[in-house]
């Protein structure tokens, strides 16, 4: 099963309504990649990059086309079995860091392996190494406003990483970072690429944080662009 | 983990969650008062008879337990009952009601002060004149009054001749006679009082009079009995008041806990959507909201109990004559029981609404 690609898309299309207007916000995606890889998608706002990745993430279904993740093909699953694949296979880093206000940092790692069925376990050593790497070993009791966005930043790489999922979904994973704070993020995801293998798909506008990645894709109006351009 | 949570929550925000819980402990308080009044009424009316001394209570037909009022009963009952074997004493009272939770007892004054063992006086003494009345020091202490002074009942000016201990017949006493006169009840009595050679006699003599010709249809109870008919079940309209407030308990309690979790609900749109992203599922959504629900409801509980013991040192302190109210801990699972079922039902729609949520519109709520 490991032989072929990890994630495999073809003729994804999703059609949401707004209204009485009908908006095509996938055209017909086909896009494949293989374990191990960080891929960089980018495309402007609207190029439907999110909604790519709320599909892979099993947030939403698609309208057509077929997206297998690990061999195993979402547009079949329904919400019981997407919930599973959220728990165990794919995981999110958000603009916005997305942390509960209310927890800890600790905690809201905690929970994120709570819902996964991980919680009574103690976290495996590796965890340990993944917690070093990021560098917030001492800022685990603080809740997300005692924290600067990048510290936030990384404490949801770590909540994304705790289950051990085969894809991490990063989703502008710098767009509320500064400068120095952004490198550090995108340094972090390509150790956890190069060193413990993870698979990394990013999204970005920036180009600066695409190059980042092994591949880039670009989006455009619901599609993948067939060219690659050249910086 | 749920737990912690679902603290956290309730933490964040203290004033939606102490006010969540005081009005969910209002209406818990509302249900143990009124039960502790019911309960502490009737049990201090059965201590006042049992203070009386007697052995067993002689009642005018198509009276019960709990209704007694107007003087039916001739006077001359009294010696006829007297005369019976086993009776020591015998003595007739008038009972007048004063709305809305006290009542005049006319009394023979030398008779039931034999029959009680002695009144203990703690200020003053016996009646002097016809309009002097004998108040306890409940009602004293309620209308303000000591001995000497001169107190206003049924429209009438009478003197306080004496204040004395609680717990023996009546709030408040005066002379049979003047009683009588005053409710056009001239040689009439509303109960009588016997006082047997001893408790042991009680069957037999209640059988006796039980036969005798025209009495066929007096209820005729011992003291004991009259204590243990005392009781909130036997009170049918009492019953139907308390079922009445269980059921605006339940309503208060279904909407405060359903607009504090719809409140709550939305504020945490993101978070529901950042939990589901994480891929918790549609039963731990709903699971959190209604843990949370409980625990409101929990607290509201405690506060309610704590509250009643409030509401019963206020109403010691206001109207401690009108009004005893006890502390009755067999209510405190039931009044909890409403709360934490009108929490549980007040969370459904915020908690399935949460449960529902569509993670991608939650993520993206500002």
């Amino acid at each position: 099963m490991s032989e072929g690609p990890l994630i495999e898309i073809r003729n994804l299309r999703k059609i949401y309504r707004a209204g009485k207007v009908e908006v095509h916000a996938l055209r017909g995606v086909d896009l494949a990649a293989a374990r191990g890889e960080f891929l960089s998608v980018v495309g402007p706002s609207g190029s439907g990059k999110s909604t790519l990745f709320h599909i892979l993430g099993g947030l939403t279904s698609a309208t057509s086309g077929q997206v297998l993740v690990a061999g195993k093909d979402l547009a079949a699953m329904g919400d019981a079995q997407r919930t599973e694949l959220r728990k165990k296979t794919v995981s999110f880093v958000f603009q916005r860091f997305n942390l509960l206000p209310n927890l800890t940092a600790a905690d809201n790692i905690a929970l994120a392996r709570y819902i996964s069925g991980n919680g009574s376990q103690e976290p495996d050593p590796q965890f340990g190494k993944t917690l070093e790497l990021l560098g917030i070993a001492a800022r685990m009791q603080h809740k997300p406003n005692e924290l600067s966005g990048g510290e936030q930043q990384r404490v949801a790489v770590a909540r994304a990483l705790v289950n051990h999922p085969a894809i991490l979904l990063a989703d502008e994973p710098t767009g509320n970072l500064d400068t120095q704070n952004s490198v550090a993020v995108l340094e972090l995801l390509r150790d956890l690429n190069r060193r413990l293998g993870q698979t990394i798909l990013m999204i970005t506008h920036n180009s600066e944080a695409a190059a980042y990645g092994d591949r880039i894709v670009h989006m455009r109006d619901g599609q993948i662009e067939p060219s690659l351009p050249i910086w | 983990m749920t737990a912690r949570l679902v603290m956290e929550n309730l933490r964040h925000r203290p004033l939606r969650t102490g006010l969540s819980v005081f009005l969910i402990g209002v209406p818990v308080t509302l249900i143990l008062t009124l039960a502790g009044l019911s309960r502490g009424m009737l049990e201090d009316s059965a201590r006042r008879s049992r203070g009386v001394g007697a052995d067993i209570i002689v009642r005018p037909p198509g009276t019960s337990a709990f209704n007694l009022s107007g003087a039916p009963l001739p006077e001359g009952i009294v010696r006829r009952l007297a005369e019976e074997p086993h009776v020591v004493q015998a003595t007739g009272v008038l009972v007048h009601f004063l709305p809305p939770f006290t009542s005049v007892n006319g009394v023979d004054w030398e008779a039931i002060n034999l029959m009680s063992g002695g009144f203990r006086f703690l200020e003053g003494g016996p009646f002097q004149g016809p309009y002097d009345v004998i108040v306890d020091q409940f009602y004293a202490r309620e209308r303000n009054v000591h001995a000497g002074d001169r107190v206003d009942i049924m429209n009438r000016d009478w003197r306080v001749a004496g204040v004395i201990e609680p717990g023996k017949l009546a709030r408040v006493m005066a002379p049979l006679a003047t009683m009588q006169d005053l409710t056009a009840s001239s040689r009439r009595i509303s109960q009588v009082y016997l006082k047997l050679e001893s408790p042991s006699h009680i069957p037999k003599v209640k059988a006796a009079l039980k036969a005798l010709p025209g009495l066929e249809n007096y209820p005729i109870y011992s003291v004991e009995e009259l204590a243990t008919l005392v009781s909130v079940s036997n009170i049918p309209q009492l019953n139907a008041f308390i079922n009445v407030v269980v059921a605006i308990s339940v309503v208060i309690g279904f909407a405060v806990v359903f607009l504090s979790m719809y409140t709550a609900v939305l504020q945490r749109t993101r978070e529901i959507g950042i939990m589901k992203s994480l891929g918790a599922s549609r039963w731990m959504v709903l699971r959190i909201i209604l843990t949370e629900a409980l625990l409101l409801g929990l607290a509201g509980t405690i506060l309610g109990v704590l509250l009643a013991y409030g509401s019963r040192w206020l109403v010691f302190a206001l109207a401690p004559a009108s009004l005893t109210q006890a502390i009755v801990p067999a209510w405190w699972p039931r009044a909890g029981l409403i709360a934490l079922v009108a929490a549980l039902f007040g969370a459904l729609y915020p908690g399935v609404r949460a449960a529902r949520q569509d993670p991608v519109e939650a993520l993206a709520y500002e």
